[in-house]
């Protein structure tokens, strides 16, 4: 159970714990109201939530620097928040107006942030993954020591692109982690149902990339295996794959009826693995943080995310000639 | 206080839904996330989980009801000891921009097969004549079609992205699985170079595969092998051994899915010698399409489209109801204008030809059905009695379809024309989100008017 880890983590301070509960938190919430803004029909087209996998990009962004990339899939919105980006501009772009990251242009799935470093946003699956890694070659090309998450699922592990950029990438010892969000489900497909080789992380040993299997519920353990993978790719020894367990609690995307899994498998997950739940545990059975304390947090960042709502309400449409721009540079 | 549930949008295309099922009851506590209800969407039955807490006041929409519009109330939601009665009006929330090209998209749908039918007579009219017909979507016409011709031959068999055991991702496949079990309905990874490479091996190895890309996006992974490796091999073979396979899925754009997700093919494949490309408009294409693309000894490409599926046509009730490729159909007889068109376009230019005959204009409707072989005779004929014409299509300006057409009727039969050749087609940008712009993007009914009405000097 999660809370008896609190013991064997002496050295994490209340402030850390703190972050990370009212990060992944965010993630959650806002989660939740694209979820009803999608009923609502404020949101249209494909939208695929976050929920359940908070841990993951909370934890590697605990590992990050400023200047380090970051690139995913469409399951993105858990991305954008955890690097910095604005709730009221990812929320904005769920809505398609003007005052979201794109415009109101690329929507649920393809946001970017020059600013912050984020690379989309990206509906082909797989495409990332060469793409996170033609980024790390650029920063190796400059010389500095940035480093580039290159995010992708279990289901995108059987492209065979990626395995090309596994050969180049350690060919070329390219400073960029590959981050395998291992939700157990591509859309309606478990792993087991996609390949009889279901450690994916081990698939990067055939071109010589280090890695490692991690426990995608727990910040902690994600915080320690990104630093980890991080610093190799600094010193100039990546690649290095990081196979995050993880799970995701909604379905593939807003209109699927997820059942090929059952309701017990997710409840299971959800109570005894929760990645937030773990934190609030080891913050309140720590001594570190009251009730109280968690309250007012739970209740900043509800303001937060309906702040995002109103604004992504209230922004207009983009202006009719926004169809012309920013076609050609 | 009160509040109002309101019947959830649960897909990209969604507008109405079913209430399938009811899971509370009035007077039931309610806690936030609980499963109320499930619905149906278009595509498939969905959960739906109460957003707010509170006591079931009343129940708006009964259990079974069909047909009920997203943002309809469908329960009250009271506060202990309040009354259902206290619930705010039934408010219209529908907001401004959502959904509004898929409105549009349905408010062009003609209600059934569009009437009348030109003389020429079949395979030139929608349907045979005569022939006793049922009514079925778009969806169930794909899918019997893939059915009578798994029944009919054992080497065909389908393969995709959850086609089998999850049904299908757009539900085409439903059913499948369960009748021709896993050998023939192969599930496969999210490996669309692979496995297209794989099908058109299979195709060499006596087989005829049926390939279903999850959409035509998808296939850009795959296109090596539809092109360099299933069109231009009994070519390169001295005509020893061709690829009999059909490639097909959902092809163009869909509702607010973005850049990615709504691109239209067809000019692309259209241009490829060894490729056959078809594009059904009704339910009755569909099938007959799909049936003879399935016995066709050479790579088919077969672009269907995620909002017509639900769409209902009337096909032949009876028999073995194949389409020959290459035989447009005259979907409306006039005499004022040919306007050529296939797919979803045909949506657009059916309601062009109302609207320009209230105007006094006669519109002729062609739909092409196939875009290689296309044929010219059937379009080359209708021009040379109107004297004008009109193309739509949804996908890109430059090398489109109708550019293609446009030069050909200007190659023969360009002492008859009256006004040069208009295309309507998709703008020349990506496909934006947002919904205004989205509209905008896509080519539209008022296009195709004014378009008829500049070539008619109106
Ligand atoms: C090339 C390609 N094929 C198919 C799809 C349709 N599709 C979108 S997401 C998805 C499942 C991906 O699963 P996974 O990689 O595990 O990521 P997750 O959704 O679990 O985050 C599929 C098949 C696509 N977008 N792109
Ligand atoms: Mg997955």
């Amino acid at each position: 159970m999660a809370s008896k880890k609190a013991p064997d983590r002496p050295n994490v301070s209340k402030e850390e714990l703190l972050k990370y509960y009212r990060d992944m938190l965010l993630i959650r919430r806002f989660e939740e109201k694209a979820g009803q803004l999608y009923g609502m029909g404020l949101i249209g087209g494909f939208c695929h939530l976050y929920i359940g996998q908070e841990a993951v990009v909370v934890g590697l962004e605990a590992a990050a620097k400023e200047g380090d990339k970051r690139i995913t899939s469409y399951r993105d919105h858990g991305h954008m928040l955890a690097c910095g980006m604005d709730a009221k501009g990812v929320m904005a772009e769920l809505t398609g107006r003007i005052g979201g990251y794109s415009k109101g242009k690329g929507g649920s799935m393809h946001m970017f942030s020059k600013e912050r470093h984020f690379y989309g946003g990206h509906g082909i699956v797989g495409a990332q993954v060469p793409l996170g890694a033609g980024l790390a070659f650029a920063d190796k090309y400059l010389g500095n020591d940035n480093v580039t998450f290159a995010y992708f699922g279990d289901g995108a592990a059987n492209q065979g692109q990626v395995y090309e950029t596994y050969n180049m990438a350690e060919l070329w010892n390219l400073p960029v982690v590959f981050v395998i969000e291992n939700n157990q489900y591509a859309m309606g497909t478990s792993v087991k149902r996609s390949t009889k080789s279901p450690s994916l992380w081990e698939r990067g040993a055939a071109y010589g990339i280090k890695g490692e299997a991690v426990d995608g519920m727990d910040v902690l353990a994600v915080k320690a295996a990104g630093e980890k993978a991080v610093a190799a790719c600094r010193a100039g020894d990546g690649p290095y794959i990081l196979e995050m367990m993880t799970y995701r609690y909604r379905g593939h995307s807003m209109s699927d009826p997820a059942k090929y899994r059952t309701r017990e498998e997710v409840e299971k997950m959800r109570s005894e693995k929760d990645a937030i739940d773990h934190v609030r545990d080891l913050l309140v059975t720590g001594g570190l943080a009251s009730d109280d304390e968690l309250k007012a947090i739970d209740r900043e960042i509800k303001a937060v995310v309906n702040e995002s709502a109103e604004f992504a309400k209230d922004s207009p449409e983009p202006p009719l000639d926004e169809l012309w721009t920013d076609i050609y540079a | 206080m009160a509040t109002q549930v309101l019947m959830p949008a649960l897909s990209p295309t969604m507008e109405e839904g079913t209430l399938a099922k009811w899971l509370v009851k009035e007077g039931d506590v309610v806690k936030s996330g609980q499963i109320i209800a499930e619905i149906e969407t278009d595509k498939a039955t969905m959960e739906f989980e109460a957003v707010d807490e509170g006591i079931v006041g009343r129940l708006l929409v009964a259990e079974g009801a069909a047909g009920v519009k997203v943002n309809t109330p469908i329960a009250v939601l009271v506060e202990a000891g309040e009354s259902a009665d206290a619930a705010p009006a039934a408010v219209a929330a529908a907001p401004v921009a959502a959904h509004a090209a898929a409105a549009a998209a349905v408010a062009a749908a003609p209600a059934a097969a569009p009437a009348p039918v030109a003389g020429e007579g079949w395979p030139h009219s929608d349907l045979p004549p005569g022939v006793p017909t049922k009514t079925m979507t778009v969806r169930e016409a794909l899918r019997e079609a893939m059915a009578e011709e798994m029944r009919a031959n054992p080497a065909v068999f389908l393969m995709g992205e959850e086609v089998g055991e999850y049904q299908g991702a757009y539900k085409i496949s439903q059913g499948l699985l369960d009748e021709f079990g896993p050998k023939r309905v192969v599930d496969t990874p999210i490996t669309e170079h692979g496995f297209a490479g794989i099908a058109v091996g299979a195709s060499w190895g006596g087989l005829n595969p049926i390939v279903e890309f999850m959409t035509f996006n998808f296939a850009m992974q795959a296109i090596d092998h539809l092109i360099n490796s299933a069109a231009k091999t009994l070519y390169m073979s001295g005509g020893q051994m061709g690829s009999p396979i059909v490639f097909r899925g959902p092809n163009g754009a869909a509702a607010r899915v973005g850049a990615q997700h709504s691109q239209d093919y067809a000019a692309w494949y259209a241009a490829i010698p060894g490729l056959k490309v078809c594009m059904p408009y009704s339910a009755a294409d569909a099938k007959g399409l799909l049936k003879s693309a399935i016995r066709d000894p050479n790579p088919v490409i077969f672009l269907e489209n995620e909002i017509m599926y639900g769409r209902s046509f009337e096909v032949p009730a009876e028999g073995d109801f194949t389409i020959p490729f290459g035989k447009a159909s005259i979907l409306r007889a006039g005499t004022d204008v040919t306007i050529v068109s296939f797919g979803i376009g045909l949506t657009y230019s059916l309601q062009a030809a109302d609207e320009l005959a209230k105007e006094g204009i006669s519109a002729e409707v062609i739909n092409l059905r196939t875009l290689r072989p296309i044929d010219y005779d059937t379009v080359l004929a209708s021009v040379m009695k109107t004297n004008r014409c009109v193309t739509v299509e949804e996908g890109f300006p430059v090398g489109s379809i109708g550019n293609h057409l446009a030069a050909t009727i200007m190659q023969r039969a360009f002492d008859h024309l009256d006004a040069p050749v208009v295309n309507c087609t998709g703008k020349d940008v990506p496909m934006p989100y947002a919904a205004n712009l989205e509209k905008l993007a896509l080519t539209t009914t008022a296009e195709v008017v004014a378009a008829v009405k500049s070539v008619c000097y109106r």
